[in-house]
């Protein structure tokens, strides 16, 4: 075969200029333009809800409606600080319940899923494939669709205004263990082969072979299920206590509280968006390489 | 023959009790929170229950019911149909598109646009943010937008106005199209080998849309497939949108959903027999439109 490479004088490893032949400069101008529009969209929207947060309540009640502020405060902060005191359960508790829920079910997500992939990425046993096939059909069952007879099998097991209503659910999810399972299949078998050898049981090779070398898999599913769980709004269906409720039921109440708390609200919004989008800045190149492997094959 | 086999196998299964452990805990779960759910819903769609009693074998009632009897479940079921044939596609489309589009910049533009467009699905609840936009009142930056350029004298309804409800909702829910099928797309285009590329050109193609079809596309048919599979999901669980911007009930029940709908009749009706005979009816719906899906990709970049 002749090397494309060579004959057109690419340096070798850089895929990104491989393709340049079938681009036009014209092509690119337009695509970019197109970008710009698409990124402006979805952007706009989000830039608004942080600039909401710091208009005064004037600014937030003036016709004609401006996009920007301009005298920005910090009042409204001020203002959530205020009504956040006021609430009948202290904020705190809601901070930590969401904090502790949040962390609990993170952890044992990754625990339970990788436990469960390790087997069915790089065992041969009966029942693998049917096994896995079962969890690839329940991608599409989650949590938005089974809620109802979910909440049956809650009620008959006691579950509904406690805690494991909203912890061991999640716990469990086919995405995990999708996730999971595909990227450990690039694990070498050679090293787990020399790890029977050295006359390691399975259990120990799960924990101390495999799981330390799926570490981008563990980050994605952290970013996954910290973001399913930090914005869960079932609460409010599931749990009924309210010393045992979480932050987006405190927003709520902030939020709810009529036309005056509209500045607030805005404020409680902005805090709540950034911590998932933070996370999911400084995990990107890890929840890429994971995703790379996330492919049905038919 | 038969007898030996079985023998054999449960020998198998002995030897790999150590895999069978490690999956134990996520099965166990898994069944109790997801398969027997699912199972419940079926067998309860063909009962009359209302949590407190014991429930009552009514046989396809509650089927019929749905299809004769209740006209809110047929703007559900139109509803969630635009979702899931429009909107769904157009989200999977310009997941795609876009995702193509960002994996020819370089690293640290491609890197910033990923997150730019993950944004609307990772900050969770921030598309009420959209209530402010189209805001009935004159405060409303749409309508103060409008009015202020003499296209409208009077502020629109938008939410209050059964024309506007539906439109507008599926509007938000492309504007939240980016999630985990854009991600994997960000990833696939990545891993498609450099070669083909070179290849593809000697080959003569000429542009990038042919390169797409004919090099890119094929590629990544099982990522296709994956992120079809969340599409799915996303189209028919529609719910937390129109019930944050257009109310629960939306004005004359617009923007219901059969998501919404279950949510009507299992959370405020008890009447769950009823309710559990619509979440069968969607997942039945979920599991044919997965494999049209299948058929459909199957031909792509032929």
């Amino acid at each position: 075969m002749v090397n494309v490479r060579k004959l057109l004088k690419l340096p070798p490893g850089d895929t990104r200029n491989s393709k340049r032949f079938s681009r036009s400069v014209g092509g690119n101008i337009a695509i970019t333009t197109v970008v710009l529009l698409m990124a402006a969209v979805l952007a706009l929207p989000l830039v608004y809800a942080v600039i909401s947060a710091f208009k005064p309540m004037e600014e937030i009640f003036i016709f004609p409606p401006r996009f920007f502020v301009q005298n920005p405060t910090l009042d409204n902060f001020r203002d959530l600080g205020k009504y956040i005191s006021d609430l009948w359960v202290p904020f705190p508790r809601y901070l930590f319940n969401s904090l502790i829920i949040t962390t609990v079910t993170t952890t044992g997500n990754i625990l339970i899923c990788s436990a469960c992939a390790y087997p069915l990425a790089l065992h041969r046993f009966p029942g693998k494939k049917v096994l896995f096939d079962i969890v690839v059909v329940a991608l599409m069952f989650v949590g938005q669709v089974t809620f109802l007879p979910r909440y049956l099998v809650m009620a008959k097991l006691g579950m509904i205004d406690t805690w494991w209503a909203l912890i061991l659910p999640d716990m469990a999810t086919s995405l995990g263990v999708f996730l999971m399972k595909q990227f450990m299949e690039q694990l070498p078998i050679s090293i787990i082969e020399a790890a029977r050898v050295d006359g390691y049981n399975e259990f120990k090779i799960y924990w101390h072979i495999v799981m330390p070398n799926v570490k981008p898999a563990w980050l994605t599913l952290v970013i996954f299920s910290f973001q399913g769980v930090w914005n869960d709004t079932s609460v409010s269906t599931m749990v009924f206590t309210e010393s045992l409720r979480t932050l987006p039921t405190a927003l709520s109440q902030v939020s709810g509280g009529g036309i005056a708390r509209v500045g607030a609200a805005s404020a409680a919004s902005l805090l709540l968006m950034l911590p998932p989008i933070i996370m999911f800045i400084f995990a990107q190149n890890r929840v890429v390489e994971t995703m790379a492997f996330a492919a049905i094959k038919e | 023959m038969k007898k030996v086999s079985t023998k054999y196998t449960l020998r198998e299964m002995r030897k790999s009790w150590q895999s069978y452990a490690l999956m134990a805990p996520f099965f166990v779960l898994f069944s109790l929170f997801t398969l027997i759910p699912v199972a419940i819903a079926i067998i309860l769609s063909f009962t009359q229950f209302n949590i407190f009693t014991t429930p009552e074998f009514v046989g396809w009632d509650n089927y019929i019911r749905m299809v004769l009897d209740d006209d809110i479940f047929l703007i559900a079921i139109k509803n969630t149909a635009i979702f899931a044939v429009v909107t769904g596609p157009i989200s999977f489309i310009l997941c795609f598109f876009f995702a193509w589009i960002i994996n020819d910049y370089p690293k640290p533009i491609r890197s910033f646009l990923t997150v730019l467009f993950y944004a609307p699905v990772l900050s969770g609840q921030v598309f009420t943010i959209w209530k402010f936009v189209f805001s009935a009142d004159a405060y409303g930056l749409l309508n103060g937008f409008l009015m202020k350029f003499g296209f409208i004298s009077e502020p629109i309804g938008w939410f209050n106005d059964a024309d506007y409800v539906l439109p507008l909702v599926i509007f938000v829910q492309l504007w939240l199209s980016f999630g985990t099928g854009f991600l994997t797309f960000i990833a696939g285009l990545q891993g498609v080998d450099g070669g083909l590329y070179e290849a593809g050109y000697i080959d003569g193609i000429s542009n990038r849309f042919q390169e797409m079809w004919y090099i890119t596309l094929p590629c990544m048919k099982s990522q296709l497939l994956f992120a079809a599979i969340m599409q799915i999901v996303s189209s028919f669980s529609v719910s937390s949108v129109p019930e944050s911007l257009a109310g629960f009930p939306s004005v004359s029940y617009s923007a219901e959903t059969i998501v919404t709908h279950i949510k009507d009749y299992g959370n405020i009706r008890y009447e769950m027999g009823y309710a559990c005979a619509l979440a069968s009816t969607l997942f039945i719906f979920m599991v044919i439109t997965k494999s049209l899906i299948t058929k459909v990709l199957n031909r792509v970049g032929r």
